[in-house]
C-alpha cells in the first residue's frame, strides 16, 4: 500500500479546504520559482527521467511529449490546453483534482507552460462539472491574487495567463483534436493528423494537450525529483496514479496507489473488497469503458500497470477500474458501453458513424436473445472493420469492448441465443 | 418545426458583461472561441432552452451565420433545442451507475415526470437519460440543473422530487454521508493540515536544492 | 522538391507537396472516393481512399496524407505505398458496406441513378448482399429551396455540399447539424439557399441526396444526347453540356475549363432551361391595326423590306442583344454598311464603352485564372457577385488564401468576402486611400455599368492612370479588368458593331427622332421608340411586343455562333436542338433579308459566314484562347485629370435571376427571385 508521505494528492477527498492557505501548508506552490530557474530544458529533462506517462489514457511519455514542443517561439505563440473533459464512462478523478486540489493543479499548469515556453494555458472542463469550473476559477483567482500566475507569475519573469474554457456534453471533445476544435469554437470534430498539435494545434499554433492528472503531478514529481517518482510502481510504469473504482464493490472510491498494485489488494484495501467476496466477481474493466474487460481468472495476480494489462489484450486506460459480480449481466453491461459509443460518435468519419449503431444494434438484440449465433463472428468482424480504420480512437475504443466480451464470454452470449 | 415566438432575444446587463469577459479569454480575433459558454449563458437566461431567436441572437453577437450557431447548439448534448422544466434532471444511464442502480432511478423519473424529453404539466421538471456524469465512484448519479445528486438510493430520488414539489433545497452531493469520493467506511486516513504540514515538511526534495 | 516513392512495388518520383491520391493519379492507379474533392478543403471523412504505408500502423487517408509526410525505411529505404493490398482492400470494402447499410436500395426511382458514385463503388466492391438486419435509418427531407432537391435518407455525409457553401460559394448555409448517425445536412430552418451557385451542389454530391428540383424524373443519364456548348447568361462564358432528349432541352451541367468556370456554374446558367421552351416565338407576325398577326414568312420579309425600302438608309438602326452571336452581327454589319449607314450598336445599354483605344480597354486583361496572382483587387462600380457569380466565386477563392487586399467603390454589397468601402461614387477613387503601394499585381475591376455613365471616359482615363501609378499596367501584367455583363459585348466591339460617332449610341439610336426603323435582334433591354421596329429574336418579351414585324429567331441552344467572353477568349456555342416551329436560324434570316432587300450577302453555309468574319477578323480564328491585347493602344486614352464627381455608381441588374428575355420566361427564375425577395423563406 502506498505510504503516506508518497501520497502526491494530499486533498483528494476535500477534508480539507482548496483554498489556497490551505494548499499551501499542503506544499503546493513551494519554491515553484526554484524550480522555473533550473530552466526549461532541466524540468523537461526531469519529466522524461520520472517515466511518467500520461494519464488521459493512452499512456504516452509525458517528458518526451513535452519535448516535441518547438525549442524556439516562432511567429506563432505556444499554447498548453489541458484535457479536463473526463467522460470516459467510469472515470471521475479529474474532478476531484479539480475541485479539492485545484491548486496543485494550477502550479503544474504553470510549469508545464513555461517548459514548453507557453504564455498561455487553456483548461477545458466538461460541460457537467459546473461546480468543478467555478471551484478552479477560484482556485486561480487566488493564484493570480498571490502572484503565482499572471505576470512575471511567481516572481520567475515568466508571464503566465491561465483561462477555464468549458464544454457542454461531448465525450469526443476529451480526444485531443477534437478538444482543440471545440475550443476553436467548432463542433468537437477530430482532426486529421498529421499535422500533430506539437506542430499545428490551437488556433494553428504549437500546442500540447495533457491530462489534468498528468500535469497536476508534475510539480511534486519535480521538486521531489524524478528518482523518487521512478522508484514507485514498475519499471516503464512508474509513480503513483489515481484510481477509480466503480460497480461491484462494497466501498466504490477514487485511491491513490502506487502503479502495478496488484488489483486484489487495490480492490481489497480501498474498495471494502468485490461485493459477496472475491470469489463473487465475474469480471472487471481495468481502465474506463475503451478497454477490453478481463474476466475473473484473469484477475487473480493481475497487476495494475500499462504493460501487463496490454499484455493481456486490454489496457490500463484512465485506471478506472469497473468491477461486475456474478450477479451482472455482462452482455448487457457491454452492449450499454455500445450505446455509449454510439451516442458520442461525432458523426463525422463513415465506419464510426454507421458502425456504432450497428454494433449497438446488434449487441441489443444479443441481449434480447433475439440474433442468430453466427451474428456473433459477424459482429467481430464490423468491430474489425470498424477498427483502425476511423479518424479518432473512438471507433477502436467501441470496438474493443465487444472484442474483450466476445473473446471471454462468448459461451455466455451463445448460451442467450440458443436459449 | 421550431415554435416562433415573437420575444426577441437579447443578454441582460449582467450577462453581456460575463459574455465579454468570456470572450476576451481568447487572443483577438479569436471571440468565437466562446460559443458554448455564451450559449450556455443565453441558455440560463431563456430558461433552460434555446429558442430560435436566441439562436438569432448569439449568431448576430459573433457576427456568424444562424446554421454555424445551430450546428453548436444540436452537436452538444446540453443545450436543449425545447423547453425545459424548471427542474431539468439529466440521469446517468451508462454502465457503472447501471451496475449500481440507476435503472429503477429511471423508472422512478418515467412515473414521477413522464417521457423523457417532455416537460411535466405542472412545468417543475423534465427529465433525460444522459451519458457517463464522470461520478462513477459516486454511482448512481443524477445532476438536477447545475448540481450533482450522488449515491442515490430509489427513496433518496423520491424525496429529492419531493422536496422541489414543495419548494425545498435538496442537498446537493452524497447521500451515503460522504464528502467525495473517499470509501463510504471510516478506514480511511484523514489528515489535518497540520499532520499534512509535517508529512510535506519531512519529504526529501532534491528538486528544490539549487 | 521531389521525393521518389514505391507504389505497390514500382519507383515513381512525384513532387512532395502532393497528397498521395493525386500522386496515385498521376501513377495511373483509380482511388475511389466520396469526400474528397480537388476544388474543396479535405476532408478525409468518407474512408474509402485508405491505403497501407508501410511503417504506419493503419491504414491512412489518401486524400489528406501529404507525400511529405512520408518517412524513409529504418535503413533510409524509399518510403512505400500499397494500395492492392488485402489491408486496403478489407478498410475500402468496409467503409463500402458501412455506407451502405444505412443508404436506401432506391437506385430505380433515383434521379443519380446511372451516374451515381456509391452504385458504381458497390459494384466494384461487389457488395450485393446485406448482412445488415436493422431497419434503415429515415431521414426527413429539408426544404433548401426551390433549386434542389433533397432525399436526405440517402446522404452519405461526406460534407462536399457544407464544404462548397461555405468555401466556394461563400455564403455557408449548409451545414450538418446533430451528430453520430443522427447527423442531417439542413439549412437554418430549412430556409432556402441564397447562393447564386448552389445548384453546384447537385454535381457534387455523389449520391442522389441533392438532386435538381426542376430535373425531377425527367429523363434518365442514357437517354439524353450531350452536346458541348457555352453559357451566355454572363459574359464568362462558361462551358457547358446542353443535354436533350428529342427536341426538347433537359438540362444544363458545367463542363470542367479550369481558365474559365472551373467546374461552377451559376444557377442562371443551371436553370434556365425552361425559359427555353415557353413564350417563344415559332411565327413570324405583322402588326396590323395595332394588333400582331401571325403571318407568313413571305409576308413578313416583304413588310420589312418595304419598311426599309421607305426609310432613308441614314434613318436606319440596329441595335444587337447581349445573346446574339458574333456572326449574327457581323452579317447585320455587312448588311448595313451595304445600306449605308453604321447606325448599329452592340451596347443595348447605352454604354459609351469603345474599341478606339484597342482591345486592352474593353477587356478583362488579367484574365480570369489571372485573379489567383492578383494581391490587391480595386472594385469600381460593378456588382461581380451578380454580374458574374462564378468570377467572383474566383476572386472569394484567392481571398481564402490571404493577402489579398480589396478596395470597393460602388453600391455596398455582400461579395461573400471582405473588402474595404472607399465610398460610392467616383470621388473616392482616389490612391491616397488605398492603401495598396506594396501590391504588386493589382487588378482594376471596373464593371459594365461605369461605361453607361456621361463621365465615363473621365473615370477611365482616371483609372488608367491610377493603374499605370501603381504599377499595374506592365509587360507581364495588364491590371485593367472590364467586367462585362453581356455575353455578346466583347465580339461586338471586337468587329466593331458600333458607330463611328461615339455620341450615336444605342441609346441615341432608339430614341432620336432621327431614326425611324429599328432592327433589335435579341435586344429586350432597351426602351425604344422609333417609328417602326422589326423583331428578329426568340422570345415574345418587351422587344416583340412593341414590334411592328416579328422574325422568330433561335435561342442559344439551337444555333452556332461564336463568342468572346469578358476575358476576350473566343469560344463557340453548338446546336443541341432545333428551334421551334417556324422559327429559324438568325444568320439565315439576315441571309434571306438581305437577298429581298436587293443587297445579298452571298453565303451559302455558316462556314462560309465564320471563314469570312475570320478573314476580316483574325482575332476569331483560334478558339479556346486569348489573343493577347496590345496595351499600348492604352496611351490613346487622353489623361484628363478630371475632377471626379458624387454621382454615385448604380448597378444596374437588380434582380439577378431576370436579365433576360429567356430568364423571363422561366417559371423557376421566376420561383428563385421570388424567394430571394421572400428573404429565403418560402414555406414560413
Ligand atoms: C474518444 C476519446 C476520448 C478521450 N477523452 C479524454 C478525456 O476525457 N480526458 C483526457 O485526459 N484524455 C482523453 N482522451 C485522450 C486524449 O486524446 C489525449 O491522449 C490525452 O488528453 C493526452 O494527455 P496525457 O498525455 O496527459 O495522457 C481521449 C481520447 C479519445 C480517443
Ligand atoms: S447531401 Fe450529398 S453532398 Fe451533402 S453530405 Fe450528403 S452525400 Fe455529401
Ligand atoms: S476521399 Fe479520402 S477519406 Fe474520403
Amino acid at each position: 500500500m502506498l505510504k503516506l508521505e508518497n501520497r502526491i494528492f494530499t486533498n483528494i477527498y476535500g477534508h480539507n479546504s482548496p483554498d489556497l492557505k490551505s494548499a499551501l501548508k499542503r506544499g503546493n506552490w513551494d519554491s515553484t520559482k526554484i524550480l522555473m530557474d533550473k530552466g526549461k530544458d532541466w524540468i523537461i529533462e526531469e519529466m522524461k527521467a520520472s517515466g511518467l506517462r500520461g494519464r488521459g489514457g493512452a499512456g504516452f511519455p509525458t517528458g518526451l511529449k513535452w519535448s516535441f514542443m518547438p525549442k524556439e517561439v516562432g511567429e506563432r505563440p505556444h499554447y498548453l490546453v489541458v484535457n479536463a473533459d473526463e467522460s470516459e464512462p467510469g472515470t471521475c478523478k479529474d474532478r476531484e483534482i479539480l475541485r479539492h486540489e485545484p491548486h496543485q493543479f494550477i502550479e503544474g499548469c504553470l510549469l508545464a507552460s513555461y517548459a514548453m515556453s507557453a504564455h498561455a494555458c487553456y483548461v477545458y472542463v466538461r460541460g457537467e462539472y459546473v461546480f468543478e469550473r467555478v471551484a478552479l476559477q477560484k482556485a486561480i483567482d487566488e493564484a493570480y491574487e498571490a502572484g503565482f500566475v499572471g505576470k512575471n507569475a511567481c516572481k520567475s519573469g515568466w508571464d503566465f495567463d491561465i483561462y477555464v474554457h468549458h464544454g457542454a456534453g461531448a465525450y469526443i471533445c476529451g480526444e485531443e483534436t477534437a478538444l482543440l476544435e471545440s475550443l476553436e469554437g467548432k463542433k468537437g470534430m477530430p482532426r486529421l493528423k498529421p499535422p500533430f498539435p506539437a506542430n499545428c494545434g490551437l488556433y494553428g499554433c504549437p500546442t500540447t494537450v495533457n491530462n489534468v492528472e498528468s500535469i497536476s503531478v508534475a510539480p511534486e514529481i519535480l521538486r521531489r525529483g524524478a528518482d523518487w517518482f521512478s522508484s514507485l510502481g514498475k519499471p516503464n510504469n512508474t509513480g503513483t496514479k489515481l484510481f477509480c473504482i466503480s460497480g461491484h464493490v462494497n466501498t466504490p472510491c477514487n485511491v491513490e496507489e502506487e502503479m502495478g498494485i496488484s488489483l486484489r489488494e487495490l480492490l481489497e484495501k480501498h474498495a471494502g473488497g468485490v461485493r459477496g467476496g472475491w470469489d463473487n466477481l465475474l469480471a472487471v474493466i481495468p481502465g474506463g469503458s475503451s478497454v477490453p474487460c478481463l474476466p475473473a481468472d484473469q484477475c487473480q495476480n493481475l497487476s495494475m500497470d500499462f504493460d501487463t494489462l496490454k499484455e493481456l489484450k486490454s489496457g490500463l486506460g484512465t485506471a478506472a477500474v469497473i468491477v461486475m459480480d456474478k450477479s451482472t449481466d455482462i452482455v448487457n453491461a457491454i452492449a450499454r458501453l455500445s450505446y455509449f459509443y454510439k451516442h458520442e460518435s461525432c458523426g463525422q468519419c463513415t465506419p464510426c458513424r454507421e458502425g456504432t449503431g450497428w454494433m449497438w444494434r446488434v449487441m441489443d438484440r444479443m441481449v434480447k436473445g433475439d440474433a442468430s449465433i453466427d451474428e456473433i463472428d459477424m459482429l467481430q468482424e464490423v468491430t474489425k472493420q470498424v477498427e483502425g480504420h476511423t479518424i479518432c480512437a473512438l471507433g477502436d475504443a467501441a470496438a474493443w469492448p465487444i472484442q474483450g466480451l466476445i473473446r471471454h464470454f462468448r459461451t455466455e452470449i451463445e448460451n442467450r441465443l440458443t436459449k | 418545426m421550431v415554435e416562433l415566438n415573437d420575444k426577441n432575444f437579447s443578454f441582460t446587463k449582467e450577462n453581456l458583461k460575463i459574455a465579454e469577459i468570456e470572450i476576451k479569454k481568447y487572443p483577438e480575433g479569436r471571440g468565437g472561441s466562446a460559443i458554448i459558454s455564451l450559449l450556455w449563458i443565453a441558455q440560463k437566461q431563456n430558461e433552460g432552452w434555446l429558442s430560435p431567436e436566441v439562436i438569432d441572437y448569439i449568431a448576430k453577437y459573433l457576427g456568424t451565420s444562424q446554421i454555424r450557431v445551430m450546428e453548436i447548439a444540436t452537436f452538444y448534448t446540453m443545450f436543449n433545442l425545447k423547453p425545459v422544466g424548471k427542474y431539468h434532471f439529466q440521469m446517468c444511464g451508462t454502465t457503472p451507475c447501471m451496475l449500481s442502480g440507476s435503472n429503477e432511478l429511471k423508472k422512478i423519473l418515467q412515473n414521477e415526470i413522464g417521457e423523457q424529453n417532455t416537460v411535466s404539466t405542472d412545468r417543475l421538471f423534465s427529465w433525460v437519460e444522459v451519458e457517463c456524469l464522470g461520478a462513477c465512484c459516486n454511482a448512481p448519479v443524477v445532476q438536477i440543473n447545475d448540481d450533482y445528486y450522488e449515491d442515490l438510493e430509489p427513496t433518496d430520488l423520491i424525496n429529492i422530487l419531493k422536496d422541489l414539489r414543495n419548494n425545498k433545497t435538496p442537498k446537493i452531493g452524497s447521500y451515503k454521508k460522504r464528502v467525495s469520493s473517499e470509501p463510504v467506511d471510516n478506514n480511511i486516513q484523514t489528515q489535518t493540515d497540520k499532520e499534512i504540514e509535517d508529512i510535506v515538511k519531512r519529504r526529501n526534495k532534491p528538486g528544490l536544492s539549487v | 522538391m521531389s521525393k521518389k516513392i514505391l507504389i505497390n512495388g514500382n519507383e515513381f518520383e512525384f513532387e512532395d507537396n502532393l497528397t498521395l491520391i493525386q500522386a496515385l493519379e498521376f501513377a495511373d492507379i483509380e482511388v475511389p472516393r466520396f469526400c474528397y474533392h480537388d476544388k474543396l478543403s479535405i476532408a478525409g471523412n468518407c474512408r474509402m481512399c485508405l491505403v497501407e504505408v508501410k511503417g504506419a500502423p493503419k491504414p491512412v487517408a489518401s486524400c489528406h496524407f501529404s507525400l511529405s509526410d512520408l518517412r524513409p525505411g529504418p535503413n533510409g529505404e524509399l518510403p512505400e505505398v500499397f494500395t492492392n493490398t488485402d489491408s486496403v482492400h478489407h478498410a475500402r470494402k468496409g467503409a463500402m458496406e458501412f455506407l451502405l447499410v444505412n443508404h436506401p436500395l432506391d437506385c430505380p426511382i433515383c434521379d443519380q441513378g446511372g451516374e451515381c458514385d456509391l452504385q458504381d463503388q458497390a459494384l466494384h466492391y461487389g457488395i450485393n448482399k446485406s448482412r445488415y438486419k436493422e431497419n434503415k435509418r429515415a431521414v426527413d427531407n429539408k426544404y433548401i429551396g426551390p433549386l434542389v432537391k433533397t432525399t436526405m435518407t440517402r446522404c452519405i455525409h461526406c460534407t462536399r455540399c457544407v464544404r462548397f457553401t461555405s468555401e466556394v460559394a461563400g455564403t455557408g448555409e449548409l451545414g450538418a447539424i446533430h451528430r453520430g448517425e443522427n447527423m442531417e445536412i439542413t439549412t437554418y430552418l430549412e430556409k432556402g439557399m441564397s447562393s447564386e451557385l448552389q445548384g453546384n451542389v447537385i454535381d457534387l454530391c455523389p449520391v442522389g441526396a441533392l438532386t435538381s428540383k426542376p430535373y425531377e424524373f425527367q429523363a434518365r443519364p442514357w437517354e439524353l444526347t450531350k452536346t458541348e456548348s457555352i453559357d451566355v447568361m454572363d459574359a464568362l462564358g462558361s462551358n457547358i453540356r446542353i443535354d436533350s432528349k428529342g427536341s426538347e432541352v433537359m438540362r444544363i451541367m458545367p463542363r470542367f475549363n479550369e481558365d474559365v468556370n472551373e467546374e461552377w456554374i451559376s444557377d442562371k446558367t443551371r436553370f434556365i432551361w425552361d425559359g427555353l421552351k415557353s413564350q417563344r416565338i415559332d411565327e413570324p407576325y405583322i402588326r396590323k391595326d395595332g394588333k400582331l398577326v401571325k403571318a407568313t414568312w413571305d409576308e413578313a420579309l416583304n413588310k420589312v423590306v418595304e419598311l426599309v425600302k421607305n426609310t432613308k438608309p441614314s434613318k436606319i438602326g440596329a441595335i444587337a442583344g447581349d445573346m446574339t452571336t458574333a456572326e449574327e452581327m457581323y452579317l447585320m454589319k455587312l448588311l448595313f454598311d451595304k445600306l449605308g449607314t453604321d447606325l448599329y450598336d452592340c451596347r443595348q445599354d447605352g454604354s459609351y464603352i469603345t474599341n478606339k483605344f484597342g482591345r486592352a480597354s474593353y477587356i478583362f486583361n488579367p484574365s480570369i485564372s489571372g485573379i489567383e496572382e492578383a494581391d490587391g483587387l480595386v472594385i469600381i462600380g460593378s456588382n461581380p457577385r451578380i454580374e458574374c457569380p462564378v468570377l467572383n466565386a474566383r476572386i472569394r477563392k484567392r481571398w481564402l488564401t490571404g493577402n489579398l487586399k480589396i478596395f470597393n467603390i460602388g453600391q455596398e454589397n455582400d461579395l461573400t468576402y471582405e473588402y474595404i468601402h472607399l465610398g460610392k461614387s467616383p470621388e473616392q477613387i482616389n490612391l491616397k486611400s488605398m492603401d495598396i503601394n506594396n501590391c504588386k499585381n493589382i487588378i482594376w475591376l471596373i464593371g459594365d455599368d461605369v461605361f453607361t455613365r456621361d463621365d465615363s471616359n473621365d473615370l477611365l482615363s482616371h483609372i488608367v492612370e491610377s493603374a499605370k501609378k501603381t504599377n499595374s499596367i506592365r509587360d507581364d501584367w495588364n491590371g485593367l479588368a472590364i467586367l462585362h455583363k453581356s455575353a455578346s459585348r466583347v465580339a461586338g466591339l471586337d468587329l466593331g458593331f458600333l458607330p463611328e460617332d461615339s455620341k450615336k449610341n444605342a441609346k441615341y439610336i432608339a430614341n432620336s427622332k432621327n431614326v425611324d426603323l429599328l432592327f433589335l435582334m435579341d435586344a429586350d433591354e432597351i426602351d425604344a421608340d422609333n417609328k417602326y421596329k422589326v423583331y428578329i429574336g426568340s422570345h415574345g418579351d418587351k422587344g416583340a411586343t412593341s414590334a411592328d414585324v416579328i422574325l422568330p429567331g433561335a435561342c442559344y441552344t439551337e444555333k452556332n455562333g461564336f463568342f468572346m467572353n469578358t476575358e476576350g477568349r473566343l469560344q463557340q456555342i453548338n446546336r443541341a436542338v432545333f428551334p421551334p416551329g417556324d422559327a429559324k436560324d438568325n444568320w439565315k434570316i439576315i441571309i434571306e433579308l438581305s437577298k429581298r432587300l436587293k443587297k445579298s450577302l452571298n453565303f451559302v453555309s455558316f462556314d462560309d459566314v465564320r471563314k469570312d468574319l475570320q478573314k476580316k477578323f483574325p482575332i476569331f480564328e483560334d478558339v479556346g484562347v486569348i489573343q493577347a491585347a496590345d496595351q499600348s493602344q492604352l496611351s490613346k486614352i487622353e489623361i484628363k485629370y478630371p475632377k471626379l464627381n458624387d454621382v454615385e455608381f448604380e448597378n444596374s441588374i437588380k434582380d439577378f435571376y431576370l436579365t433576360n428575355p429567356i430568364t423571363r420566361a422561366s417559371k423557376i427564375m421566376a420561383e428563385c427571385s421570388m424567394q430571394k425577395k421572400n428573404n429565403g423563406n418560402i414555406n414560413g
